[in-house]
């Protein structure tokens, strides 16, 4: 199997959805002659031409809106945002047109449309440009929110995504776009609504998603190192969000700890909770912890952003205390 | 002798065209006072927009339109609806909120739509339709298709970023929009010249290459002409404009609103009453002998007829069944993995006593 970025893994999504589905096509901010903030578009405006690759001025609330009224009769537009933070601008469009339009339309209007960009902090952007919004998007019904953590399933995720027949929130980690792994070629699509075991383990649950994958999966070969078990669930998407496999995992391990780039109040790891005292109450013998981004604004200085992200160290100290080892 | 006879049939054709259109605007204004009426009665909830004094905009505009076409409102859109064909029980209904209403009884005054006509959506986020109709007309050229894509909005929008935005976009791509601006001088209660530094609207047009026009709107065959204009502009090959219609609201701007009081006075309203759109055209198609007292007199009665129809059908229909409230917030797909039934009681887990 091929290995490729996550970048890439992004761009093949792209290039076959595009060359299958002549709906489908892509708009945003220097998405066609500047190939792309990020370059995940790098190579599609040679390959499908102006018309399916449109370079847009910037105007999120705008474009974003072009995509929805484009997507009410028919066509499936993948709206890049250079980043989620510049979204906000286009949350009217988001929220009051793309959400609510079948079902205010009784289902007459559907909305078959793909926003995504980077999402979360990369390194010393400061406050404006290292937020985490899934938990916003996740509270909106008629909204899917899709998180993928590894090239495959960025590939997989993004392919399904395009092919779903609802608004997509389709975020991805801006510090992963380097990161590699193995991609199958062609047809490979990961369903939407389907966690994964990214580790198994018999101790404790680490629920996880994007760039937080890899900060539970160091977490957990530390706690390994230490004799303990972790098993690590890649929930992928957040809306719907896959209850199945994670009541399955608490009965297994009957504690759980959730990391998440997002601030801790009403976060999505919050709704997680509910889910599982909810569902599996009489399975836990801890209560739930959630490691989180610290709940301010991100700072610019290098120490203390550090202080204000997830770490793998947090997440230890986190298993250790539903442990009750801490 | 042919070509005079051909003359004669498209001369009554017209007649009867220029009738129909009056029988519209009278349709529309006659269903605005009974759902005025009903409103008071409780039968309508929410917020109810009505389009008294306005209705020559929606019956000129559409007028010029293919059923092909596309067409985005705001929330004082019933008039609208009326004028794109859709029925006044569909509509009524849907003020009701019944399960025979145009959107299922789940969208209200402010979300009327008929897909199968191509009218798609009142909504009711001031501005926030207006990108959609770029979107409407880039998926029309995307599929290099000649349908026009129209979006109606009032004056107040025009200070929205999304106004600007999507104007922009269609300037730049040359989409086959027509935004249609309906100047009525306030935004509720806010008016134009207090709202507007440059209260010029169709100037706006400008910023954007976009073709304009200023239009009296409480003259029918004005509206048409500018229509008429606009659309063959959005034909292929595409190219945008801007219409200022100018008009002015009879009513509230909701059911809520006196006709006046603090932001205008009755001597204006009084002013503006002089001037009722369906009063000039009925006026101008007596004049030119195309109906008579009696024959305006008598298209009254039938639409009346009509419109307490769509009432008795609105009050007899049945509410959605209790299911529809989950319906529809996913596509058939997705609707399983998607909603949170956590509201329902049944989907909470058994109480430990029970």
């Amino acid at each position: 199997m091929p290995t490729l970025t996550y970048r890439d893994a992004l761009n093949q999504a792209l290039r076959e959805e595009m060359a299958r589905d002549p709906d489908v096509f892509l708009m945003g901010e220097e998405v066609g002659v500047y190939q792309g903030a990020y370059k995940v578009s790098r190579g599609l405006l040679e390959e499908f031409g102006p018309t399916r690759v449109v370079d847009t001025p910037i105007t999120e609330l705008g474009f974003a809106g072009v995509g929805v009224g484009a997507a009410m009769v028919g066509l499936r537009p993948i709206i890049e945002f250079m980043t989620w933070n510049f979204a906000l601008l286009a949350i009217d469009q988001i929220v009051n047109s793309a959400a609510k339009m079948r079902y205010m339309s009784n289902g007459q209007v559907g909305v078959p449309i793909v926003f995504r960009g980077p999402a979360g902090a990369a390194l010393q952007l400061g406050a404006q440009h290292s937020q985490s919004f899934e938990a916003m998007y996740a509270h909106i019904p008629g909204l899917k929110v899709v998180m993928p953590a590894t090239p495959a399933d960025a590939k997989g995720l993004l392919k399904s995504a395009i092919r779903d027949d609802d608004p997509i929130v389709f975020m991805e980690g801006e510090m992963l776009y380097n990161t590699k792994g193995e991609v199958p070629d062609g047809e490979h699509l990961v369903p939407i609504g389907v966690a994964d075991i990214k580790r198994a383990g018999n101790q404790v649950s680490l629920f996880c998603y994007s760039k937080t994958v890899s900060l539970a999966l160091k977490a957990a070969e530390q706690l390994d190192a230490e004799g303990i078990s972790a098993e690590v669930i890649d929930l992928r998407t957040i809306r719907p969000l896959d209850l199945e496999t994670v009541f399955g995992s608490v009965s297994r391990t009957h504690r759980a700890v959730i990391v998440e780039e997002g601030w801790p109040f009403a976060g999505a790891g919050a709704q997680l909770v509910d889910e599982i005292q909810r569902g599996v109450f009489d399975e836990l013998d801890a209560p739930i912890l959630r490691v989180t981004g610290a709940d301010v604004p991100m700072p610019y200085n290098k120490h203390l952003e550090k202080a204000a992200k997830v770490s793998p160290e947090k997440v230890v100290l986190a298993v250790k205390r539903v442990l009750y080892l801490e | 002798m042919a070509t005079a006879k051909t003359a004669r049939k498209a001369d009554t054709r017209l007649a009867e065209r220029y009738r129909a259109l009056l029988r519209q605007m009278q349709l529309i204004r006659r269903f605005e006072e009974k759902a005025g009426e009903a409103y008071s009665l409780g039968k309508i909830g929410g917020f109810c927009h009505l389009y008294i004094g306005q209705e020559a905009v929606a019956v000129g505009c559409l007028s010029q339109l293919r059923p092909d076409d596309y067409i985005t409102a705001t929330y004082r859109e019933h008039g609208h609806a009326l004028a794109r064909g859709l029925t006044p029980r569909a509509v009524m209904a849907e003020l009701f909120g019944k399960a025979t209403g145009c959107s299922g009884g789940k969208g209200g005054s402010m979300h009327l739509f008929d897909a199968s006509r191509g009218f798609l959506g009142g909504h009711g986020i001031v501005g926030g339709h207006i990108p959609l109709t770029a979107g409407i007309g880039f998926a029309i050229k995307y599929r290099e298709q000649d349908q026009v894509s129209v979006c109606f909005f009032g004056e107040a929008a025009i200070n929205n970023g999304a106004f600007h935005e999507a104007l922009n976009m269609a300037g730049i791509w040359k989409l086959p929009c027509i935004f249609i601006c309906e100047n009525n001088r306030y935004g509720m209660g806010t008016a134009l010249d207090r709202a507007t530094a440059t209260w010029n609207i169709s100037e706006r047009a400008a910023s954007y290459d976009m073709a304009r026009e200023v239009v009296d709107g409480q003259d029918l065959l004005e509206v048409m002409a500018a229509m008429e204009r606009a659309v063959v502009r959005a034909r292929r090959p595409a190219a945008p404009t801007l219409l200022e219609i100018r008009t002015y609201r009879f009513v509230g701007h909701s059911m809520s609103d006196p006709i006046h009081g603090h932001y205008r006075t009755k001597e204006e309203v009084e002013a503006h009453r002089k001037r009722d759109p369906i009063i000039l055209w009925g006026d101008r198609l007596k004049a030119d002998g195309l109906i008579d007292d009696a024959g305006i007199e008598a298209l009254d009665a039938e639409v009346k007829a009509a419109v307490l129809d769509a009432f008795e059908f609105a009050e007899q229909s049945p509410d959605p069944e209790p299911e529809a409230l989950w319906d529809h917030v996913y596509a058939p797909t997705g609707e399983a993995s998607g909603i949170r039934r956590q509201a329902s009681p049944a989907a909470l887990p058994p109480t430990p006593d029970a």
